[in-house]
């Protein structure tokens, strides 16, 4: 995995078990003040939005494809063994007849085709998703779009974790949750930032994205977002688990109108500016306490 | 109780954090007689606010999961050349290991090792449970973390809602969703009576909303459109609205922003017990969801 592949850059993934407690303000703000040349990969591929955040020049787009089988109805003997390896019911055989074939189940793993006696089965490429990259000042943004229908989610996310270069850090924003789309996100990163907000929704939430990075054996960090009163369930948990906590954004109307906005909180409300500055700081502390470079 | 009778009601967004839980738990607490289901089995919140007493609870097997017998793997190295995943790696001594993480229980490795070496053992990926809820039946599950298949537990979880509106006579069927418009949620609509797409008046909400339509139309699901803490911004909630309605999606109301919302998730009851002023737009949302069920 991500670490151990030689002398790559740093990768911080910005997760959370639930939805909406800020990944994408925070990995958008922490690439603003970086204070060095960053990636920026959008890794929540079912709803995408650091685009809308970055006036940035697109430079490339490309379909992301998966492989789904094709039958060819003359060589086709009705055999039924397709059907009986396919774990997924992309492909159904009913009585001694070609199979039927549905390829938004179809994972892509290649069995039909394998097994077929009668090489009847051949792959086609099936477009999933686009990866759309470009700059935007020092920061490389790589998007991930899955296709409106299509459920497979974790190809489209590692098509954009590929195309990282290696020598450059970057920030890897993930969807939320704790299932297969956050763990293809984490895999490739090196440290997590978690976010959370003080609701009890979201410290139960916190709870299972910490187990998740746990079972991935990644080191991590808290980032409180809209801080305000009734901080002590939040702070007690993360002292008790001993999670530092490495950012602490206050509640702040003014925050919330800039993002409804589209626009950086960083450059529009300067004393915030800072905090993320200082973020970066304490994410390389913690990177070179963990054994990555900084 | 005929299925025909029966209607369900899914709450979803696209983006999260807009405010599904709370409306959901609102709902429930509104509709009188409804069973509760929450398909975000991620990350379930909704029992945090509908203290169910579990009275069942069962263990979710998705699929099967690869294992290579270390004794048996004669380094051969056929299954790391199948599998599309990147599920296995070599290990010291010439021998391949599965990532179980990647491993997407395809299968095609334990057909092809011609060394027999490969296992196939159910994978245990979480629980599903029947309860009582302060609002009535509820069906609710919990994930593994880092676990996959979670479509097949929301399918799980519908059909256990299903067969207890069913059994027990009860008309609707309200369902909490998990945000995104992949596996999940998609297991989550297909089939409804009707989508509610809560939002909120930012450019990610706007952004996340059109591709929840586009889904919803795909699907050919009948959907209404209520946007959360509206008063963010105006400007942009008008815009939301104009977009849906072009979209063919009604429009059921605005919510304001209330912090009483979250002062009801800190005593443990929704938002419409509190009677906090964000209640009193739920209420009307949920008129508006109840004409069109």
């Amino acid at each position: 995995m991500g670490a151990q592949e030689k002398q790559q850059a740093t990768r911080i993934a910005v997760a959370s078990g639930k939805g909406g407690t800020g990944k994408t303000t925070i990995a958008l703000n922490l690439a603003a003040m970086f204070g060095e040349p960053v990636q920026l990969a959008d890794c929540d591929v079912e709803e995408p939005n650091l685009n809308l955040f970055l006036q940035y020049e697109q430079l490339d787009s490309q379909p992301v494809t998966m492989l789904v089988p094709e039958i060819r109805a003359d060589r086709c003997t009705g055999c039924g063994a397709c059907s009986e390896i396919c774990r997924f019911n992309g492909l159904v055989s009913l009585g001694a007849s070609k199979p039927l074939l549905f390829p938004e189940l179809c994972h892509g793993c290649g069995g039909c085709a394998l097994v077929c006696p009668s090489e009847a089965i051949s792959e086609r490429p099936l477009q999933i998703g686009t990866i759309n990259s470009g700059h935007s000042k020092e920061i490389r943004l790589i998007e991930g779009r899955l296709e409106v229908g299509v459920s497979l989610v974790p190809p489209v996310i590692r098509a954009v974790t590929d195309q990282l270069f290696c020598d450059i850090p970057a920030i890897l924003d993930a969807p939320p949750g704790t299932s297969c789309p956050a763990v293809a996100t984490l895999r490739e990163a090196d440290y997590v930032l978690l976010v959370a907000d003080p609701t009890p929704f979201s410290l139960h939430d916190l709870k299972l994205a910490v187990a998740m990075v746990r079972e991935l054996g990644l080191p991590c960090g808290v980032i409180i977002n809209r801080a305000g009163e009734d901080l002590v369930g939040l702070s007690r948990y993360c002292q008790d688990e001993g999670l530092p906590v490495l950012m602490s954004l206050p509640d702040d109307r003014q925050i919330a109108e800039v993002v409804s906005k589209g626009q950086l909180v960083a450059p529009c409300l300067p004393e915030y500016g800072l905090l993320f500055k200082q973020l970066a700081d304490r994410v390389r502390t913690e990177l070179q306490k963990h054994g990555g470079q900084p | 109780m005929r299925h025909a009778q029966i209607k369900e009601l899914v709450v979803l967004s696209g983006k999260g954090g807009t405010g599904k839980t709370s409306v959901t738990a609102s709902f429930a607490m509104l509709a009188k007689k409804a069973v509760v289901a929450d398909c975000d089995v991620d990350a379930a919140d909704l029992h945090l606010v509908l203290s169910p007493e579990v009275q069942e609870r069962h263990c979710f097997f998705s699929g099967n999961e690869a294992e290579i017998r270390f004794n048996d793997c004669t380094g051969c190295g056929k299954c790391h050349a199948l599998c599309r995943f990147d599920a296995i790696y070599h290990t010291e001594n010439n021998r391949f290991q599965v990532d179980p993480v990647a491993c997407e229980g395809c299968g095609v490795c334990i057909r092809f090792c011609p060394a027999k070496a490969i296992n196939f053992p159910e994978r245990h990926s979480g629980h599903w449970m029947i309860s009582q809820a302060r609002s009535g039946p509820m069906v609710h599950a919990q994930l593994e973390p880092a676990a996959e298949n979670s479509g097949k537990l929301v399918t799980t979880v519908r059909e256990r809602a299903w067969e207890l509106a069913v059994d027990r006579r009860i008309p609707l069927i309200v369902s909490d969703g998990p945000p995104g418009i992949g596996c999940p949620v998609i297991a989550s609509l297909s089939g409804v009576s009707l989508a509610l797409l809560v939002t909120e008046p930012t450019v990610s909400g706007l952004h996340d909303l059109q591709r929840m339509l586009a889904l919803t139309r795909h699907f050919s699901v009948p959907t209404i459109v209520c946007v959360n803490k509206w008063d963010i911004n105006p400007q942009q909630t008008e815009r939301i609205e104009a977009v849906s309605r072009a979209a063919g999606a009604q429009v059921a109301g605005r919510i304001r922003y209330d912090r009483g919302v979250t002062q009801a998730q800190l005593q443990q009851i929704t938002a419409v017990e509190l009677g906090c002023a964000a209640a009193a737009d739920i209420r009307k949302v949920w008129q508006q969801i109840t004409r069109l069920l």
